[in-house]
């Protein structure tokens, strides 16, 4: 048996390695997904007053901190039972459509477009988002310019990109400024236009990725996903549902407090990620997928009207369910369109500027639940506290975590296609990164990854000298 | 005249991203920063493995597994200049929150105690823990800190551009504390 290592797996939202073993023919017989870091949120929490969770648990994932925030802040709500006032909630859903619009550009624009681009098999040292200034400087403005937009929009409500302590238990700490929803106003019309320009290239190049299509995880899985009273999308405040991998329901209606029923977490000997599974089917089989594939497949509607008619095509061109994980890319990009639609809806209602931002309780229950979408799946914040709010027990499910068992069996499909241990090429191990690059995943958030020195591929003969390499 | 680039590289070791991301806020301007450095490795590029011959690193996170000791060891090595940017480069910040606790309790509390499947701690193919996590400065010489969690995006586009310039900034009037 060989191996073949490829660590780091590079432009991903942190660090993992993926180990393959080739057998003695050098066809792949097996590959490992490995997540390599910890860092305890869960347990060194222990003991801090539950006000502090949203500042702490938002430490998380510095892509995606407005999620952590959020779920955080919910689980803290639940805790106190208090609703927030309807200007808090709808602020924070404003936040959360930013963050979706700054996040699905980061992982379209600069972290993959530089494989459709300059191409899977392109120069490795060009092959990211300065090889694509260089090249193709006006997709990667677009990418750059649609991110500031999201993370201006939360800049004006927050003071802060990133790290802020506006959300907070009850709702938001300050109002929306008359100004801020101006400004925004005014830039929302070349946002649109710029995303649907992408959506329209993304459309025109698909047809070059079909052995792609065909073969990034395209296993199919069960898909989870929150959802509002009419099965439209509901990214801050739905409901969980679950449909089988033929498109049926086979659980609905789930409220962030009864998750533990549906969810259970399994541990894994070699990844620092754990692997949540759906429970009335049991672990291993019940893999199940989240994020914006599998928020598609499960919505009936976005309910924006050129979210909701790009969503028609994809159900066209790609089935519905559609399982290939290449899919997650041109999915992300159907919902950027649809976070743009919905900040326009929310900063269109006169209430957006409502002082009334916040409500004011302390403790009044001992176990809070909060649940979103993240923009790379289902978020769940789950704490227990003492009487006087101290929290006495933690349990996160982030996005990545529900993808984990999927992903595995992704990059064992994607290997087994691409990979010919008797001729290494770097442009087969770039594809099962890229892979991994199509679930987004957020290896900050699942554990926070560490990593090791550069992408060293080695080839190690059954009597363990090696064989081949390729390094930088 | 044709200057040569600036041979630059980003690592994130423990931390969440946030300071990466700051990079990013910068917006534009990354354009005109392409155009002085060269981003031979980090998390946005597809880099081989850290290189011999590195004028500038911006190293996010703390040190807190046996692969970031290693890593951090041979990036002090190989660069002219190693920054710690952020608090948890600086000063350990949320990852070292960690360190009151025992290792192995905190790692069953996850993965024996908090899970329904499969209970044991991961440990084929995942690096240990370092018992404490630390800020760089504790492991290996650090030319600059640039703390802030994370640091503004003007503070890093400062930090840059006077290093691309050849000068250590003065970073006075541009730090942020938390």
């Amino acid at each position: 048996m060989k191996k073949i290592t490829i660590d780091p797996v590079t432009r991903i939202e942190g660090h993992a390695k993926i180990d393959i073993y080739l057998d003695d023919a050098g066809r792949v017989a097996d590959t490992h997904f490995h997540v390599t870091q910890v860092r305890g949120f869960e347990k060194f929490t222990e003991g801090r007053p539950y006000y502090e969770m949203p500042s702490i648990t938002a430490r998380i994932c510095g892509i995606c901190p407005v999620s952590h925030l959020l779920a955080s802040a919910k689980a803290c709500d639940a805790i106190m039972t208090v609703v927030p006032p309807p200007a808090g909630m709808k602020l924070r859903e404003l936040a959360h459509c930013a963050q979706f619009v700054q996040s699905h550009a980061l992982s379209f624009f600069h972290l993959s477009a530089p494989d459709f681009l300059l191409g899977f098999d392109s120069d490795p040292a060009r092959r990211n988002l300065f090889g694509l200034i260089e090249e193709n400087p006006d997709a990667a403005r677009s990418g750059v310019a649609l991110r500031k937009f999201g993370q201006e929009i939360i800049e004006g409500l927050a003071r802060e990109r990133i790290h802020s302590s506006w959300i907070v238990p009850g709702g938001v700490n300050a109002p929306l400024a008359a100004e801020v929803r101006d400004r925004t106003l005014a830039g929302l019309p070349a946002a649109r236009a710029s995303a649907l320009r992408t959506l329209e290239f993304f459309k025109g190049i698909l047809d070059r990725f079909d052995q792609e299509i065909a073969s990034f995880g395209t296993a199919p899985t069960m898909y989870a996903g929150l959802l509002d009273d009419g099965a439209g999308l509901q990214w801050y405040d739905g409901l969980l549902q679950f449909k089988d991998a033929g498109g049926k329901i086979v659980a609905t209606d789930i409220r962030a407090r009864d998750y533990a029923q549906f969810i259970g977490e399994a541990a894994l000997k070699d990844s620092y990620l754990k692997a949540p599974y759906f429970k009335p089917v049991g672990y291993p089989a019940g893999v199940y997928r989240v994020g914006p594939l599998a928020r598609l497949n499960v919505a009936d509607a976005c309910n924006t009207p050129e979210a909701d008619r790009e969503l028609a095509e994809f159900r066209q061109r790609c089935g519905a369910p559609a399982h290939s994980a290449f899919h997650y890319h041109y999915a992300r990009l159907i919902e950027l369109l649809h976070a743009l639609e919905k900040i326009e809806l929310l900063l269109s209602d006169p209430d957006i500027l409502n002082p009334h931002v916040r409500s004011h309780a302390a403790v009044n229950c001992l176990e809070g639940v909060g649940m979103i979408e993240a923009p790379r799946g289902v978020l769940i914040h789950h704490y227990k506290v003492d009487e006087t709010g101290a929290v006495k027990w933690v349990n996160l499910i982030v996005a990545t975590g529900h993808n984990n068992l999927a992903l595995n069996a992704g990059v064992a499909q994607v290997a087994r296609r691409f990979v010919d241990g008797t001729q290494l090429k770097e442009g087969m191990l770039n594809r099962v990164s890229a892979v991994v690059r199509a679930y987004d995943p957020c290896l900050s958030c699942s554990t926070h990854a560490g990593g090791t020195l550069g992408m060293v591929v080695r080839l190690i003969g059954p009597d363990g000298g090696l064989l081949d390499e390729i390094a930088g | 005249m044709s200057l040569k680039k600036i041979r630059l590289a980003t690592v994130w070791l423990d931390g969440c991203s946030g300071c990466h991301m700051s990079l990013l806020d910068m917006d534009e301007a990354i354009l005109a920063v392409a155009k002085k450095a060269e981003v031979v490795y980090g998390p946005l590029v597809d880099a081989q493995e850290f290189p011999k011959a590195v004028d500038v690193t911006l190293v996010e996170g703390a040190v807190s597994s046996q692969d970031d000791l290693e890593k951090i060891r041979a990036i002090r090595q190989r660069s002219k200049l190693v920054v710690a940017l952020g608090d948890c480069a600086v000063t350990g910040n949320v990852p070292a929150m960690r360190n009151p606790l025992l290792t192995r309790k905190m790692l069953e509390r996850i993965y024996v105690e908090g899970v329904q499947q499969t209970p044991g701690v991961p440990h084929d193919g995942v690096p240990p823990l370092l018992r404490m996590a630390v800020p760089l400065h504790e492991v290996v010489k650090v030319d600059l800190e640039v703390p802030g969690c994370p640091p503004p995006a003007q503070s890093i586009l400062l930090v840059l551009n006077e290093l691309l310039e050849g000068r250590i900034p003065d970073l006075s009037s541009k730090v942020k504390f938390g």
